[in-house]
């Protein structure tokens, strides 16, 4: 356990140093001076030359790297040239927004995915026909279009929920869960039809296997073999999905933000990208990586939790 | 050499055989021919758009705008009066020709770094590897973005970026393939004849690679077309007035209010398209396995929990069995088929026995005769595609065929106690002995504390014989010997003391000293608390050693059942004596006699 945990933090300080050099390469191809933006086009040539000389612009690009990590290290992500807000404020602004919509979004399809693809490996019929309904649709329909397609039906249509917008939790709890039902229904519907597709196949193998009848022979109930035998040992294939969901859900808030007009991360980078801030998209991107690296922790944790093989090792 | 070639040769010929083969079902396969020719027809509309749209894109018809679908405008008209039918054929090759460009990307960058990687192993593979796995992490978006910021909005560098980040997926699934077919004999035998590796990349390795890549192509495409839609509803990588679906999409955003229609027709053709992506790969999967592998035997049948396995069909199941001579178990006219209908296979045939308190009786036939199924029916564990046609089950004169799975429930464990084959497989791995003793025990018994039922667990574990029974309560099944296991299983077997119990084979699967001892415990524990056992097993030996009369089971129906002395002394029927001559080592007889 402790060396699966130990091997995935060394994938995880390359990976953040890959995906933030990344950036910052693709920004020195950039044809957008940073320097002639933020000063606009009033300006002199000396005054360009003197804040190119202030933002370190005329050094060598690793070195310009390596001053930009050197801040990052120390909690400090830069501002944005365009308006000097800190980068760090940004994205803490924000973050509530992505992170409640990400998680909810991989909760709620993790929930609904495993409680349908339990059912339709246990009962099958009915179940299984509307799990195979559901990932058509969940694979058929990308988010941005659920999402608009949800606005249609239950704000513009049924005028039961709003449109879009956010209410921060802090400000009233209720408006804030009404604020991301549809945002989250549209974020969830993909990972409802892979997880309950995964769990169908995993909860099939599992129930063919000796210990069910052993446990059944025993006289254990239905209830305890399916939920607590059956999907604990169905649940590493499950587990996997939920990761990939979990990376998937961040390109999906993206575009999700956009439809539901959310102030969360998303929104952020689509603004960042139309006004070419690198600062902020390579802090978007670092904040990313570090949800990334987290969450593959969680992940590995909970392999060594569901396999106690895996725990020895 | 020359017999290792002949063999590389055919099984060679063997392979371009299976992919003409291959094609062929290709061709006459619907899940792969129906969406195939829907992408066709999507494609080619697409392309030939300038001949076949009824209007130009661009052109404004500002007497007929938000309209629904007409005559005039088939799928209706958008905020600027715009065809919506052209503006979906020409948007469409926008959107078709980003899934490409990716697509090209993700083969050219992936397929050669996995064969490499998977053909050549060794430190080049483990480089690979390394950067295959950060890649993966990497949350593709930002980089996207980030490349959209700088290549002055372009989607050919946003689709470009999206094809090499997810070559690390392709990667990884060419690399595996190529060590599986690495290591087949006909690959081996090439490479050993001294045929160059590039020919055997090319002629071996990739079409044995096709069928895994195309799947993989497929899935990622109906990704990237999601990706590229999604982009260009951002607005992202197309001039305004030009069309594309993505944008379509959100231009139906701008009057969802106003015409909701207009969102129908540009996601229906994206979800179309998409879905005949991803089945397109589902056929070539199931193509692909099913001629690849000779193990393409039908799906196990599904265990059917809640209704309790197997049916009970026939009303006539004798209700002639009511002298059961006192006995404690008693199985009549048993019959059992497996499948449906025209197809059903009757695996028990009229099976009858009987089981008195204290009484080991065996059950005793080569494997298929039915002795096992027999033995399940018995606990109502059959698989669900088993159906009991006759017969009665009675346990104290109640029949167990005739109860529900409730009700069985309240039997299994507490009356009738269950050992199976093997040991290692019938404890869950997934949690520890402690616990699932414990669940055991506290089923049977819920007015237990935590003490007291880990108390009756080590007393069970102390029960069966086992050393350090604290020990053993903590440690995972995988962490058991062979023999701690079915000593595991004894013990919970036995949790709720039950009258019978159904030993299946207990001992087949361990080693022979421990055999020995297994056998041991399950005499001195039947003898300690008289209960009847029933032990299936195909060992002769073992029966003249623990039985004290033998059923003799053979292709579903018993052939002889008598006491163990009458049977070993003077076999009535020949199947019996071919049993006995078959089993050397009942040299053992007279001891037992003896001892009897």
């Amino acid at each position: 356990m402790a060396r699966l945990i130990l091997r995935r933090i060394a994938i995880s300080i390359p990976l953040i140093f890959v995906v933030s050099m990344l950036v910052f390469a693709l920004q020195s191809l950039s044809p957008t001076d940073p320097a002639q933006a933020l000063l606009g086009t009033g300006g002199t040539q000396e005054q360009l030359d003197a804040l190119r000389e202030k933002l370190g612009l005329n050094l060598p690009l690793w070195q310009q790297y390596t001053n930009y990590m050197a801040h990052v290290l120390r909690g400090d992500f830069m501002s944005s040239y365009r308006t000097g807000i800190p980068v760090t404020t940004l994205i803490a602004d924000r973050l509530p927004v992505t992170l409640a919509l990400i998680i909810l979004g991989v909760v709620v399809g993790t929930i609904v995915g495993v409680a349908l693809g339990t059912a339709s490996a246990i009962r099958g019929g009915f179940f299984g026909k509307l799990l195979d309904f559901v990932s058509l649709a969940g694979l058929a329909l990308p988010n941005f279009w659920l999402g608009l397609a949800l606005v249609a039906v239950f704000a513009v249509g049924l005028r039961l929920l709003p449109s879009g917008g956010y209410v921060p939790f802090t400000q009233n709890p209720v408006g804030w869960a009404v604020s991301l039902v549809l945002p989250v229904a549209a974020l969830s519907l993909g990972g409802i039809a892979t997880i309950a597709k995964t769990t169908r196949e995993s909860m099939l193998e599992v129930m063919n296997r000796d210990f069910i009848r052993t446990l059944r022979a025993a006289g254990l109930g239905g209830g305890s073999i399916i939920w607590k035998h059956g999907l604990k040992n169905a649940a590493i294939p499950v587990i996997s999905v939920v990761n990939l969901n979990f990376i998937g859900a961040l390109t999906g808030t993206v575009f999700v933000e956009s439809v539901f007009v959310l102030p969360g991360l998303g929104s952020l980078v689509v603004s960042a990208v139309n006004g070419a801030e690198i600062q902020v998209l390579e802090g978007v991107a670092l904040t990313f990586t570090i949800i990334v690296v987290i969450v593959n922790l969680l992940i590995d944790i909970s392999y060594g939790w569901l396999n106690p093989k895996v725990r020895a090792a | 050499m020359t017999a290792e070639l002949a063999t590389a040769t055919s099984s060679v010929d063997l392979r371009t055989a299976d992919r003409r083969h291959l094609l062929r079902r290709a061709v006459t396969f619907p899940p792969l021919m129906i969406p195939l020719s829907v992408l066709l027809v999507i494609v080619l509309a697409c392309v030939l758009a300038p001949l076949l749209s009824p209007y130009d894109p661009l052109a404004q018809d500002l007497l007929h705008v938000k309209e629904l679908p007409s005559a005039l405008h088939w799928l209706g008209t958008d905020a600027l009066g715009r065809d919506v039918l052209s503006r979906l054929l020409f948007g469409g090759q926008t959107s078709l020709l980003g899934v490409v460009q990716a697509l090209v990307v993700l083969l050219v960058v992936g397929l050669p770094l996995g064969l490499v990687a998977g053909y050549f192993g060794g430190i080049v593979d483990r480089a690979i590897s390394v950067v295959v796995e950060i890649v993966m992490a990497i949350p593709s978006i930002v980089v996207i973005m980030a490349v959209l910021s700088v290549v002055s909005r372009s989607m050919l560098a946003a689709m470009v970026t999206f094809g090499i980040l997810g070559s690390a997926g392709l990667i990884r699934i060419v690399r595996a393939t190529t060590i599986a077919v690495r290591g087949e004999l006909y690959v081996s035998a090439a490479r050993v004849s001294g045929v160059r590796q590039g020919s055997i990349v090319f002629f071996h390795v990739l079409p044995r690679i096709a069928g895994p890549l195309i799947v993989q192509m497929s899935i990622f495409a109906s990704i990237a077309l999601a990706v590229q839609t999604g982009l260009a509803y951002l607005g992202f990588g197309i001039i305004v007035p030009a069309p594309s679906w993505g944008g379509s999409v959100a231009e139906a955003a701008q009057l969802l209010a106003a015409n909701p229609f207009l969102l129908v027709p540009s996601g229906g053709i994206i979800a179309i398209t998409i879905v005949c992506f991803a089945f397109i790969g589902d056929a070539f999967r199931d193509l692909t396995v099913s001629t690849w592998s000779a193990s393409s035997g039908g799906q196990p049948s599904r265990s059917d929990l809640r209704r309790g396995g197997s049916r009970l069909v026939a009303a006539e199941a004798a209700q002639s069995g009511g002298d059961d001579g006192g006995a404690l178990l008693s199985v009549s006219g048993l019959t059992i088929a497996f499948g449906e209908g025209d197809r059903a296979t009757t695996v028990v045939e009229d099976v009858s026995f009987q089981l008195r308190r204290g009484e080991v009786v065996g059950l005793v036939g080569e494997s298929g005769s039915g002795k096992t199924v027999t033995a399940l029916t018995i606990l109502g564990l059959l698989p669900a595609s088993a159906t009991i046609r006759a017969g009665s089950v009675r346990l104290d004169g109640v029949d167990l065929l005739r109860l529900r799975e409730r009700e069985l429930r309240q039997v299994r464990g507490s009356r009738i106690g269950l050992i199976s084959q093997e040991p290692m497989l019938s404890l869950d791995p997934a949690f520890t002995v402690g616990n699932q003793l414990g669940e055991i025990i506290r089923r049977h018994d819920r007015g237990l504390d935590r003490r007291q039922v880990r108390a009756r667990a080590l007393e069970l574990l102390e029960f069966v014989q086992m050393r350090n029974p604290a020990d053993v309560l903590r440690r995972f099944p995988h962490e058991l010997s062979g023999g701690m296991a079915q000593r595991c299983s004894i013990a919970a077997a036995l949790a709720a003391s039950p009258d019978v119990l159904i030993a299946d084979e207990p001992t087949t699967a361990l080693d022979v000293t421990v055999q020995a001892e297994i056998l041991e415990l399950i005499r001195s524990i039947q003898q300690r608390t008289g209960m009847g056992v029933i032990f299936v097993t195909h060992n002769l030996g073992v029966v003249a050693d623990l039985c004290d009369r033998a059923v003799v089971m053979q292709r579903g129906r018993v052939v002889e059942q008598a006491d163990i002395l009458t049977l070993f002394a003077a076999p009535a029927e020949p199947y019996t004596r071919q049993l006995l001559s078959a089993t050397p080592s009942l040299v053992e007889i007279p001891e037992r006699t003896a001892r009897a």
